[in-house]
Order: structure tokens, then C-alpha cells, then sequence
């Protein structure tokens, strides 16, 4: 069990912007609640998301995305994930599914990349939830410290593609969970 | 588990961000610099096992920084970032010993594959640097023990040798320590960062040493499920070593002869001709001139063979080395065994001395290793060896009198189990047998 876990932290809050499914975003709550035994609130928020789009590149900042996160929402002894529906990148890299502070309080997750339709892929519309479920688990992970893992079905282990995303699990690996309740 | 590390080096904050979050979540130790000449700085004080520069930076670019950073480290991993990239600067970095050339922003799988392969590029350097450390171990001939003149003259010997590309051959008895005069030879020889493969004739067949040095293709005869590659062809660019080279058959010594001069053989069931750039080093106890007489070893190959020779003389011929011997085994054993240093009793010593060790220092380094396992003191005493009584010479007995005696002493005192005799001896198996057989001794 995850209570240690959550011996310096109260709750987790997840706050969607611009996300509209409300059956998606109660499941999200829910089995973050359950895979870190405890307490997850959900919250909508609207914020003008235009100010973070960068035209050249026609994609969204994730950098300056988490910074708002964590500059507005966040709250000490918690940690704040925002849920996003538009295509994210840091100036690296051409596109990331997620990004979070490590051993910090804030973390981004969007969920444009993770369709089929993107990848010129037969859509199955089925995978979606679940995968966005192992983004939200995967940052937040990395908000409690934790680093990608090797271990093959571990969700901390690293994913470029969406192929990646299914072949891990939502949940953490023996390691990594021993880690987490430390 | 040791954490890598990565040194980032560019001016934009925002990609230096990136990176930095990126590789700490990949769990990575990671430092940033801002410039090439902060960069220089840390790298003064802190080893990185990638350093990723991107080429646009005001002051020295990217190139210039990597170019200074080969001059102090030949071996970084450098990892050139450009925005706009073009051939001439690709070609440029790379030719200055960039280990790649990537133009962000890239792909997050693309980064993976490249962090990846030089991840591996790290560890083959590290593989690379703990196998050149086992072989300058090896160059050292301190394993040869002794202060003796016969000792001293024997070494001169091998570091004349040991430059030159002649073949050798290693005379002296059983137990003499002869595969350790070949290891010093190849050791201290230009070959030595290839292999030295060694190979027992005697204790092979025919057909199995005939398969052992040159191979065998797939299916070339019953069993020979894969090809194998020969003990020839393994010593490419190195050293091969044929121990006890008098127990060859004659096939094998036109084989063997044919093999020299050519310096190519064809594998076992196999039709194509393979070359190899050997050394070859032999060793007998037995008297090759004299076999070449009574022509049961070819002259050709002795001559071919006995370029140079080196004579290792018998313990007895250099007994001014036992308590350096001793003294070296004690430490080896106890170092082994985890045991305080022990120290050998006077009277055991001298009795130590007094023997003549038909079995050479194999058969000390043995007598060593029991006394200090059967030892429970800080000293080993005289019955702690097993030496039953003082040996002393009889104007009567001759050498190999004494050396009868003492096989079928110590043949009964193990209940003439073949093997542990042989270990009690400090000789192997065949060399026992073939002494039961010479001196006739009977159960």
C-alpha cells in the first residue's frame, strides 16, 4: 500500500483545461486515487491558452505551461497535474506527451498525441483513456521522485511513441513502488 | 548503481532546460553551462560521460569547444546540436572526433537512440580500459619468482626473445613453470594486447587436436553441430602456445610444419583457406634432439620450431630460491584464503631445502597450499608438511631412484588415487602416468 506515499503530501489535484469529456476525466480521478491511495480532486479551469502557442512551430509550450501550473494551481503538500487536449513540445524536441518537475510539485499531461488518428493509425478510441491514465500515473511519478525505469510494463518507463505507451502498464513495478513508499 | 553523466553547453536557457529535465528524468546526472569557456571550467574539475554543445554560442562556438576538449580528453562523448544544420559543419565535427551530429529539434525516440548508442560507446570504453589494465597485469613477470643466477640468465633470455617475432621453444621438467614463461614472453612482446591461446597436445587425440588448432566447419563429423573457429585462427595477431609439443603424432607434425610456413589452413570439413598472423611458443620436457635421432619427431620442425630456446632449470638446480618461493606462496594463499600472513618455522624451511621437489615448484606451490589448509597457527611447522622424514641423498641412489621412491611413497599414501597424487606431486595426471609407466610401479 501507497500511505507512506503520502506522508508529506495531502492530496493530488488534477485540473483540466479545456477538456470536456467528463466520463474521461472521472476515471482519471478516480484510478489516480486508487494506484496512489489517496486523496484526488479534479477542478476545470479556464485559462487563454493562445498566449502559450508558439506560431513557427504551431504547437504549445510545455515548458511555459508548467511553469502557470505551477505558478496558479499548485499548492505546497500536493502535487497538480494539468490535463490538456492541445499538442505540446519543449524546444528540443519535436513533441512530448508529458512533462513534470522532478521531485517537484507540478507536472503537464496532454492527451493530442495519444489517438490513433495522429499516426495514421485505424482508430480505436478504446486505448485512449488508458493511455492518458499512464501519462497522468508516469508525471506524477516523476513529481514523487521517481526516474524512468527499465523494468519492461513499469509505467515509469520511458515512451516516445504511443505503441510504447501500450506495452507498459498504468501501475509501477515492485522497484519503483518500494520507492515510492519510502 | 553508478548514475551517468551529462554535461549540456548551450546559450538559450530554454533548450538548456530541456535538456536538463529531460535527462534527470531519464536518470542522468546532469550540469549546464552556459557558454564553451564555463563548460572548460567544469570540465577541469568534473569528468562527464556526455557532453552534448551546441554550435552557436557566442565566444567560442560549439566546434572550437569541441576541438579544445579533444586536446585535453581524446576520449569524450561529444554530441554537436545545431539548428541549421549543413554538410560542411556536419562533416567538420565529425571529423573532429564528434561522436554525432544531430539538429534540434529532434524526435524524443531519436534522442533516446542516441543517448543509447553512446551509452554503449561508454561502457565499450570503460570494457576496453579494465581489459588493458588485466593485460599490463599480465606483463608483469614478478609471477617468476627467484634471485637465483639460473633465474636471472633465464630472464635476460626472455626479454631478448620477447621483441622478436621468432618462434621459441620452452625447455625444462614438469612443474618448472614453463606456460609462464610463454604468458612473460607474449607479455612483453608487441602482441600484447592480442590473445595468447594456449593448447595441451598431450592431453588431446589426433583427431581432436587436429580440429582444436584449425577448426571445424558445421557438421565436418559427428558432433560438430556449429563451426568453430581453430586455436590458430583465434591467435590472430597474437601468440599461440603449444604445451608438451613432443606428444604430437607424425600427421600432426606435417600438418603443424605446413601450418608454419604457410601461415594459413583450411578448418576441418571446410574448403576455404584462412590465414593467420601467429607467434608460436613450445614447450617440452622431454629431449627433442635426441627424438629427432631416433627420428620419432621430424627434424624440419625442430628446426623450424627451436629458432630460440629457452632452458627453465628444476627447482633442485636453484634451491637458493625456495624461501623466496615459500615466502611467495604464503602470501598468494593466505591472500586467497582470507588468513593472516603465517610464517614458515626455521626447521621446516631447511627441510624445505634440503628436498629436491621431483615435481619442481608446482609440486612447492602444493605442499605450501596444504600446510597452510591443514595449518591452524601463525606458523607452519614441520608437520605440517608432507614430507614424512628428511630426505637425504644417498651417494648410492641416483635422481631418478629418489624420484621413484618418492612417486610410490606418496601413490600409497593416497591409496594410488591417481589424482590426488598428481595434485599431491604438482604434476598433472599424464605426466603421473607416464612416470608409473617409466619406473614400472606396481599397486
Amino acid at each position: 500500500m501507497a500511505t507512506n506515499t503520502m506522508k508529506h503530501v495531502n492530496q493530488i489535484n488534477l485540473i483540466s483545461f479545456g477538456i470536456t469529456d467528463k466520463a474521461l476525466l472521472e476515471m482519471l480521478r478516480a484510478e489516480t486515487a486508487r494506484i496512489f491511495s489517496c486523496k484526488v480532486n479534479h477542478k476545470e479551469a479556464r485559462t487563454e491558452l493562445g498566449q502559450f502557442f508558439d506560431g513557427t512551430r504551431r504547437q504549445y509550450n510545455a515548458d511555459s505551461l508548467l511553469q502557470m501550473v505551477d505558478q496558479n494551481y499548485s499548492k505546497a503538500e500536493s502535487k497538480t497535474l494539468g490535463l490538456f487536449q492541445v499538442d505540446l513540445f519543449i524546444p528540443i524536441l519535436t513533441y512530448i506527451f508529458g512533462q513534470a518537475y522532478l521531485n517537484g510539485r507540478s507536472a503537464v499531461a496532454s492527451g493530442y498525441r495519444l489517438v490513433d488518428e495522429r499516426y495514421g493509425i485505424k482508430t480505436n478510441r478504446q486505448n485512449y483513456p488508458e493511455r492518458f491514465l499512464k501519462e497522468v500515473i508516469h508525471e506524477l511519478g516523476h513529481n514523487f521522485g521517481l526516474i524512468h525505469c527499465r523494468n519492461i510494463g513499469c509505467v515509469m518507463q520511458a515512451s516516445t511513441y504511443v505503441e510504447d505507451i501500450d506495452l507498459k502498464n498504468a501501475d509501477f513495478c515492485p522497484v519503483c513502488r518500494k520507492q515510492l513508499e519510502q | 548503481m553508478k548514475k551517468n553523466s551529462i554535461l549540456i553547453v548551450d546559450d538559450e536557457a530554454s533548450v538548456r532546460d530541456s535538456l536538463y529535465n529531460w535527462f534527470l528524468e531519464d536518470g542522468f546526472e546532469v550540469s549546464c553551462a552556459e557558454d564553451a569557456s564555463k563548460a572548460l571550467k567544469i570540465l577541469d574539475h568534473e569528468h562527464f560521460d556526455i557532453i552534448l554543445a551546441d554550435i552557436k554560442m557566442p565566444g567560442m562556438d560549439g566546434l572550437e569547444l569541441l576541438r579544445r576538449i579533444k586536446q585535453i580528453k581524446p576520449d569524450a562523448i561529444i554530441i554537436i546540436i545545431t539548428a541549421f544544420a549543413t554538410v560542411d559543419t556536419a562533416v567538420q565535427a565529425l571529423k573532429d572526433g564528434a561522436f554525432d551530429y544531430v539538429t534540434k529539434p529532434f524526435d524524443p525516440d531519436d534522442l533516446s537512440h542516441l543517448i543509447r548508442n553512446a551509452l554503449r560507446q561508454v561502457s565499450l570504453k570503460e570494457e576496453n580500459e579494465t581489459l588493458r589494465e588485466r593485460v599490463s597485469a599480465l606483463e608483469q613477470v614478478e609471477d617468476i619468482i627467484g634471485e637465483s643466477q639460473a633465474v636471472k640468465k633465464m630472464l635476460t633470455e626472455v626479454e631478448q626473445v620477447a621483441q622478436s617475432n621468432t618462434s621459441v621453444i620452452i625447455t625444462g621438467e614438469s612443474g618448472t613453470g614453463k606456460e609462464l614463461i610463454a604468458k612473460a614472453i607474449h607479455a612483453n612482446s608487441l602482441r600484447k594486447f592480442f590473445p595468447l591461446v594456449s593448447v595441451h597436445c598431450g592431453a588431446l587425440t589426433e583427431s581432436l587436436l587436429e580440429s582444436e588448432l584449425f577448426g571445424h566447419e558445421k557438421g565436418a563429423f559427428t558432433g560438430a553441430v556449429y563451426t568453430r573457429k581453430g586455436r590458430f585462427e583465434m591467435a590472430d595477431n597474437g601468440t599461440i602456445f603449444l604445451d608438451e609439443i613432443a606428444t604430437i603424432s607424425s600427421k600432426m607434425q606435417v600438418e603443424l610444419l605446413r601450418v608454419l610456413e604457410s601461415k594459413s589452413f583450411v578448418r576441418v570439413g571446410g574448403n576455404k583457406t584462412i590465414t593467420s598472423d601467429f607467434r608460436v611458443i613450445c614447450a617440452t620436457n622431454r629431449d627433442l634432439k635426441k627424438m629427432v635421432n631416433e627420428g620419432s619427431f621430424r627434424e624440419d620442425l625442430y628446426y623450424r620450431l627451436n629458432v630460440v630456446n629457452i632452458n627453465v632449470p628444476p627447482l633442485r638446480e636453484r634451491k637458493d630460491d625456495i624461501p623466496l618461493l615459500v615466502n611467495y606462496f604464503i602470501a598468494k594463499y593466505c591472500k586467497s584464503m582470507s588468513r593472516p600472513l603465517v610464517i614458515m618455522e626455521a626447521t621446516a624451511m631447511k627441510r624445505l631445502q634440503d628436498y629436491d621437489f621431483p615435481g619442481n615448484v608446482r609440486e612447492l606451490e602444493n605442499i605450501i597450499e596444504r600446510a597452510i589448509v591443514v595449518g591452524n597457527g601463525k606458523e607452519i611447522k614441520l608437520r605440517d608438511l608432507p614430507l614424512s622424514k628428511p630426505v637425504t641423498l644417498s651417494k648410492t641412489e641416483s635422481l631418478n631412484d629418489l624420484e621413484k621412491q618418492h612417486i610410490n611413497q606418496v601413490l600409497t599414501n593416497y591409496s594410488w588415487n591417481i589424482s590426488r597424487t598428481a595434485q599431491a606431486l604438482g604434476i598433472d595426471r599424464v605426466t603421473l602416468y607416464n612416470k608409473i609407466k617409466k619406473y614400472d610401479l606396481k599397486q
